[in-house]
C-alpha cells in the first residue's frame, strides 16, 4: 500500500520524514508492547501504537521499522521528531483510533504480519 | 574494534544510544541487514534490561571481520532465578517500565532468539553479567 494512501485513509499528519511519495508498506503491526514488537521478523513495515515516547523510535530503529503511526491523536514530542530525523523513520499522526485505522488499512490491502 | 559503553539506572531517555552506534559500525562493515537487526534487537533488550532492572553497568562490544561478542554488566542487584528470568512472560518489572512499553518477561528470551550463544552469570546482591555472541 502507497503511504500517500495511507496517510489520506486515516486522515492522518505528518510529523516527521520526507520522501513520501512513491514509498511502499507492505505489512502492519498494532501493539503498545515494544518487547512484542522487538519479537517481530518482519521489516519496512507500518507500526500502529498509542505509545508515543522516545523508546517507541528506538524500537523502530532496531526493529526496521519505517512508518509509525501514533493513534489517537497521541502527539510526537520534538525529541522524538529529532531521533526519527536522525534515524530516517517516518512518523504520522491520526485522530483515529487503533482498532479504527487497524480496520481502515486492513480493508483496503495492507498485510497482516501474522 | 572495541565499543564501551555505560548505561545509567532508569536512564530510559538513552537506552538505545549503545545499540545505535553499534548499528551504525555494522551498517559500515556491510554486515547482512537481517543479521544487523538481530544483533541489534539482542543489544537494545540488554541496555532495556539494565536501565529497567539494575542499578547501572556497562555494555561492551567486541567487533571482528566475522563476529561481534557483547558483554553486559551491571552492578546488582543480581537474578535470583535464572531460569525463572528465560521463561517467556515471567517478569519483575515495575509500573513505570510497564508503562514504557517493556517488562513483558519477553527480553531475555528475545536475546536469546536473536543470539548464536548467550550466556548468563548472577549472583544475587553483586550484579549480572551477559555475554553473547553473533557471527556475521
Amino acid at each position: 500500500m502507497r503511504l500517500t494512501d495511507i496517510i489520506r485513509l486515516t486522515r492522518a499528519h505528518l510529523a516527521a520524514g520526507d520522501e513520501i511519495e512513491g514509498r511502499e508498506i507492505k505489512n502492519g503491526f498494532s501493539s503498545d508492547l515494544m518487547s512484542d514488537v522487538l519479537t517481530l521478523d518482519t521489516e519496512h513495515m507500518l507500526l500502529i501504537t498509542g505509545l508515543a515516547n522516545i523508546q517507541l523510535i528506538r524500537t523502530a530503529e532496531m526493529a526496521d521499522i519505517e512508518v509509525v503511526l501514533l493513534a489517537r491523536n497521541k502527539k510526537a514530542t520534538p525529541d522524538m521528531i529529532e531521533l526519527a530525523k536522525e534515524t530516517g523513520l517516518v512518523i504520522i499522526e491520526t485522530p483515529y483510533s487503533i482498532f479504527r485505522a487497524s480496520g481502515i488499512l486492513y480493508e483496503n490491502g495492507l498485510e497482516p504480519v501474522y | 574494534m572495541k565499543l564501551a559503553f555505560d548505561i545509567e539506572s532508569g536512564d530510559f531517555a538513552s537506552a538505545g544510544k549503545a545499540s545505535s552506534q553499534i548499528k551504525q559500525v555494522l551498517k559500515q562493515l556491510q554486515v547482512d541487514p537481517k543479521t544487523i537487526k538481530r544483533i541489534v534487537v539482542a543489544v537494545y533488550e540488554a541496555e532495556v534490561n539494565v536501565v529497567a532492572h539494575s542499578v547501572g553497568g556497562t555494555l561492551t562490544a567486541n567487533i571482528t571481520e566475522s563476529e561481534i561478542v557483547v558483554v553486559v554488566v551491571d552492578r546488582g542487584p543480581g537474578i535470583v532465578n535464572i531460569e525463572l528470568a528465560m521463561k517467556a512472560g515471567f517478569s519483575t518489572a515495575s509500573k513505570e517500565v510497564r508503562e514504557m512499553g517493556f517488562g513483558a518477561g519477553m527480553g531475555l528470551p528475545n536475546i536469546k532468539k536473536n543470539t548464536d550463544d548467550l550466556k548468563i552469570e548472577s549472583r544475587v546482591g553483586e550484579g549480572t553479567t551477559l555475554t553473547f555472541r553473533n557471527a556475521f
